[in-house]
């Protein structure tokens, strides 16, 4: 996501040079500083290889922390801190508190109206609270089916956009011709809004004149036309694909930066060692993506619980059992049928499946000093 | 998020397109090398199978795309531009409202996320970690989870009367609530964005800076702010593209439908114009040209603000 390094730097050791003429010094007390931070680089690359799973204390930070730390018992150095905590203040409590209202605020918020029993038009009464909604939920049948289909929704479409986008990443990474035009076209879906495609997916769909079943005719498996928007057994299925199709050039992209991280060498190796091209890929570089698949599994994971634009574009409030999610059912109960406190509880019990797929990731990152 | 993540999407974009890479994968044999050039093809075939469908049928009569297949280009009898205008006449109104409400808040949560991600990143503290941390969870919340609370608050904040003073801006108060809203939920995203990219400047030059006598306002502002160009042009394309693709807030905070924007229009447009297929491809198009043109013209930006989102 940035520039390469090399870049950078040459440009920032540029401006180094500008404002050391500007001061006035000449000296390498910089450069100095610089090469210890290259071997403490250095130190953390090999460390690198190393299980992350053994309890570790985290590295030492890019930012130079840890050098800093060493000589804190100074007073003077102390006060300094203190005053560049205050500046720090200035620049990230404004955006934080905007953030944090906005964020925070709104989901307390969000939860003491879930113990309320706020609906109709009038407002909520925030004196007598209890779990009345949560109970609710247990005997909601069609809470439980759209639990269930968000969990089918979750695995099906994070999966399928991971092994479609390894896939894409794998034909792409191939020293093609054109890999930029290639890219681009992959990737084209995700730009789109979720109203546009979902509004050309309904017409792929279209169960007389649409692309899908058009295809299918002419490929003369007419058996295998169906009314897939509105039959039941395929809307969950219609919708998993649409978004495949929409995610899988994001799951490439995360995994082509994976891919071009492998040496060479480790090509090589596997083809002395005379191993097949799907052995290879599967022995030697897929253990090499589990980052890659982590970060792009934990977007994924997050999206799927709050897909809402394209269902409720294709579908309206109201899916039906079949492919009714939470999210959508979230903002029926609440905005269509002002159910308020019983909407509230159900967005908590998506903000908690969310904070569960994040936070042993998050804690992870944490552990390993990569935040 | 880690910051071994954000190098390596920086070699896959830039550096190795160059590299051949004639030993990986499959054999550089004539053969193999044709059946990946037609997978690859066929490939594309299918990614742009639902953008040709809806394109032809844009540009077709009634008649024609009822009696022709999606696949076919429209023919010289059924052709038409007539949907594409009267999709346009329909939706210009919502296009200048999404316009109006997204480019400010596109560039104030960039702005105010490079002001928190230089706050987190060049100047040293405690706590950085706990303050950055709720920055992270922000980006990954569901939107659903704050959606009741935001109509209470918008509805408790009453910015049309607020607004009294002007009437065009308190008949707009829904745009402007719209791009309040986004800015905040913005700045997460925006701060992990800039956070990544200024943990790869050099401190020597905060330092030096420092040595000078300068204030960290005067660094931000004559160091950091110039060194950021690349990260805002990153951070403010994936903002303008996800702020104007968006659907939910304004089916939230938009009342009156003189404020549609785009996305809402067109989902109207879709209701009320059941079985006009072409009118409905047409405001598709409208209303995804503005992020499609931001994608052909800066794509390798897109995809380093989207690789940025998992792996910044």
């Amino acid at each position: 996501m940035i520039d390469p390094l090399s870049r950078t730097l040459a440009r920032t050791r540029w401006l180094h040079r500008r404002i050391r003429a500007r001061v006035g010094r000449t000296d390498g007390g910089g450069s100095e500083r610089s090469r210890r931070e290259e071997t403490e680089r250095n130190a953390k690359s090999e460390t690198e290889g190393q299980s992350s799973t053994d309890d570790r204390r985290p590295r030492p930070r890019p930012d130079g922390r840890e050098t800093v730390r060493a000589v804190e018992t100074d007073g003077w150095l102390a006060r300094l801190r203190w005053s560049a905590g205050l500046q720090a203040a200035i620049f990230w409590v404004p955006p934080f508190v905007l953030m944090g209202w906005f964020v925070y605020g709104a989901i307390g918020w969000n939860f003491l109206i879930s113990l309320t029993d706020w609906s109709g038009l009038g407002q909520p009464q925030y004196e007598t609270f209890n779990l009345e909604m949560y109970a609710r939920m247990l005997e909601d049948r069609s809470f439980v089916a759209a639990a269930r289909n968000t969990v089918v929704l979750l695995i099906a479409f994070t999966g399928a956009a991971l092994g479609i986008g390894l896939l894409l990443a794998i034909l792409v990474d191939q020293g093609i011709r054109f890999e930029n035009t290639f890219r681009t076209i992959y990737l084209l879906p995700m730009s789109l809004s979720f109203v546009v495609t979902a509004i050309f997916w309904a017409w792929m769909y279209n169960p007389e004149t649409g692309m899908i079943n058009v295809v299918l005719g002419g490929l003369g498996a007419d058996a295998l036309a169906m009314n897939w928007m509105s039959d039941p057994r395929t809307k969950l299925f219609s919708i998993i694909l649409a978004l495949t199709w929409q995610f899988s050039g994001y799951c490439m992209i995360v995994y082509l930066a994976g891919l071009r991280t492998i040496p060479d060498a480790h090509y090589e190796a596997a083809r002395v060692d005379g191993a097949s091209t799907v052995r290879m890929y599967w022995r030697v570089i897929l253990p090499q993506l589990q980052a890659a698949t982590t970060s792009a599994a934990i977007v994924l994971m997050v999206f799927s619980l709050k897909a809402f634009d394209f269902i409720f574009v294709m579908y309206g409030d109201t899916p039906g059992p079949s492919a009714d999610i939470l999210a959508v059912m979230m903002f029926r109960e609440a905005f269509s049928r002002t159910n308020w406190a019983y909407g509230s509880a159900i967005a908590m019990v998506l903000f908690l499946l969310a904070l569960a797929v994040i936070a042993p990731y998050i804690y992870m990152q944490y552990r390993r000093g990569e935040l | 998020m880690g910051t071994g993540e954000s190098t390596t999407t920086e070699a896959a974009t830039e550096t190795e397109s160059a590299r051949a890479r004639a030993t990986r994968g499959l054999d550089r044999v004539g053969g193999r090398r044709i059946a990946l050039y037609l997978v690859l093809l066929a490939l594309i075939v299918l990614y742009l199978s639902p953008l040709w469908s809806g394109f032809t049928t844009s540009l077709k009569t009634a008649a024609g795309f009822a009696t022709t297949t999606p696949i076919t280009p429209p023919l010289p009898e059924y052709v038409t531009t007539e949907a594409w205008l009267e999709a346009w006449g329909r939706m210009r109104f919502a296009m200048v409202n999404s316009l109006v409400f997204v480019l400010p808040a596109t560039v104030l949560s960039a702005f105010l996320g490079s002001l928190a991600a230089y706050g987190l990143t060049k100047i040293d503290w405690r706590g950085q970690i706990a303050i950055l941390l709720l920055f992270l969870i922000g980006v990954f919340i569901p939107y659903q989870s704050v959606l009741v609370p935001l109509r209470q608050f918008w509805t408790i904040v009453d910015l049309p009367s607020l607004l009294a003073f002007s009437s065009t801006l308190a008949a707009r108060s829904d745009l402007i609530a719209l791009a309040i809203t986004h800015t905040a939920y913005g700045i997460p995203i925006c701060t992990i964005l800039f956070r990544g990219y200024y943990l790869t400047i050099d401190d020597d030059i905060v330092e030096a800076a420092k040595l000078d006598g300068a204030s960290s306002i005067r660094i931000y502002r004559r160091i950091i702010l110039p060194l950021s160009k690349p990260m805002f042009a990153v951070t403010l394309i994936y903002q303008f593209t996800n702020i104007w693709n968006d659907l939910l807030f304004a089916l939230v905070l938009v009342r009156t439908s003189r404020n549609f924007v785009a996305t809402q229009a067109l989902n109207e447009l879709q209701g009320a114009m059941v079985g006009q297929y072409n009118l409905q491809m047409a405001g598709a198009f409208i209303v995804a040209l503005p992020t499609l043109i931001i994608y052909v013209v800066f794509g390798s930006q897109f995809a380093k603000g989207l690789s940025g989102e998992s792996g910044g």
